[in-house]
């Protein structure tokens, strides 16, 4: 079995932002991603599923290189002013020209 | 008809099943209990109570006439404007905060909550009390514009525009108007007749409904109190003070425009709550520098208690003293 490194990018943001992020996500050329309901506690408070609708996570597998644009679109219009938190992580995948 | 003392009116409220369920909902928080709801079944109450007011409302539509029901439009557009202002400014009197904030708070106190008017329909008609169904069109009407207003108030202070699009779409394909809009033209279409048919789920049961709905709300805004010690004692005499106010705009508009004292206590109850389901999302995407902390705590930790304690019986008492003082009734 062929196995390809590819890197995993991790978002929970506010679930309010799901659509622009999918829209940002998209126009980046990501091709494929999981978006699952979350609910958690970070520096900007506790957050559950309440009235705000709670988190997201969305996962999306990708080459490093736009892994690496992704955090950065994150960085310029989202972690100033949203409770939004990004990490990457590495994987190995079969077929890797899904990814 | 005899004036009711407003401490009548008050307990008769504060004894009904469904404030005391939210009172249950803050005590739960208050001793620490893990009692949720869980979030699949508030969406799908959620989304019963708007449906269920919604055909409610048409089936009362389909028997008004054009001739009846425009002016108490006009009247709803116009406080649909006139609060939001009215909140932008008299916000900055008690709280000093910048234009996006105050903005905001316009956005949410513009706007208008379902279930406050829901649990105030509730509490009229258990009362024996007549109110006119096209109610549920005006809290349609109401959603929206305080929004739109709020927004652009908030815009002229804030660098780089706003997302106008992407907010209007939020607020005019979200659920509320998807399905009061939706709801009022299922009622309008089916009628009495089809109404009759779905009457035991959605009339019946409706009322207990809101009882849980309310006991899980008692829980998120119980949540919501200690952020109110945090943000001041201006906010709190805002939450309060001008609901108050524009409760008693609603009730003067609605007995101009010719709603019966029941009907004019509802547009009363419609201008003075504010929003927490519509507006955060789309004052969240519009106006990223306004605090939730702030908009939401007042919305949800402040005026919509207050509201369902003492509101909806002053916003009847108002509307039947001040309807008596000009002989309408």
């Amino acid at each position: 079995m062929e196995l390809t490194s590819r890197t995993v990018v991790t978002i929970v943001a506010e679930s309010a932002l799901e659509s622009r992020l999918v829209a940002d996500l998209s126009a980046a050329g990501v091709p494929g991603y999981t978006v699952t309901p979350a609910h958690g506690a970070g520096v900007r408070g506790q957050r559950e599923g309440d009235i705000q609708g709670g988190n997201i996570r969305i996962e999306t597998v990708l080459p490093h290189d736009t892994a690496l644009g992704i955090l950065a679109m994150l960085q310029d219009k989202y972690f100033s002013h949203y409770a939004c938190v990004a990490w990457l992580s590495q994987a190995s995948v079969v077929r890797g020209e899904h990814f | 008809m005899e004036t009711t003392s407003v401490v009548e009116l008050a307990i008769a409220n504060l004894l009904s099943p469904p404030v005391l369920a939210f009172a249950l909902g803050l005590l739960a928080v208050a001793v620490k209990s893990d009692l949720r709801l869980p979030e699949p079944v508030y969406q799908a109450i959620s989304i019963y109570l708007l449906l269920g007011i919604g055909i409610k409302g048409g089936v009362a539509l389909r028997d008004s006439s054009l001739q009846e029901i425009w002016l108490p439009i006009a009247v709803t557009l116009l406080l649909g404007v006139l609060i939001p202002l009215g909140a932008y400014v008299i916000s900055w009197w008690f709280t000093r905060l910048d234009a996006i904030n105050r903005g905001a708070l316009a956005a949410h106190y513009g706007s208008t909550s379902l279930v406050t008017f829901t649990a105030a329909l509730v509490f009229i008609e258990s009362s024996g009390q007549f109110a006119e169904g096209y109610l549920v069109t005006l809290l349609a009407i109401l959603e929206v514009p305080g929004i739109i207003v709020g927004l652009l108030l908030a815009s002229r202070a804030r660098k780089g525009g706003i997302a106008w699009g992407e907010s209007l779409q939020e607020v005019l394909s979200g659920k509320s108007i998807v399905l009061l809009v939706g709801g009022l033209a299922i009622g309008v279409a089916s009628g009495s007749a089809g109404f009759a048919s779905i009457e035991p789920f959605f009339g019946g049961l409706f009322t207990g409904v809101l009882t849980l709905f309310l006991l899980e709300l008692g829980i998120v805004a119980g949540r919501r109190l200690p952020d109110v010690k945090r943000t001041g004692w201006g906010l709190v005499a805002f939450g309060t003070l001008f609901p108050l106010l524009a409760g008693f705009a609603g009730v003067a508009g609605g007995l101009f425009a010719g709603l019966s004292v029941g009907g004019a206590a509802l547009l009363g109850v419609l201008s003075a709550s504010s929003s927490y389901i519509a507006a955060p999302t789309a004052v969240r995407l519009a106006l990223p520098e306004a605090s939730p902390g702030i908009y939401l705590t007042a919305s949800l930790g402040i005026t919509f208690p207050f509201n369902l304690i003492a509101g909806i019986p002053l916003y009847y008492w108002y509307a039947e003293t001040l309807g008596g003082l000009i002989g309408w009734n």
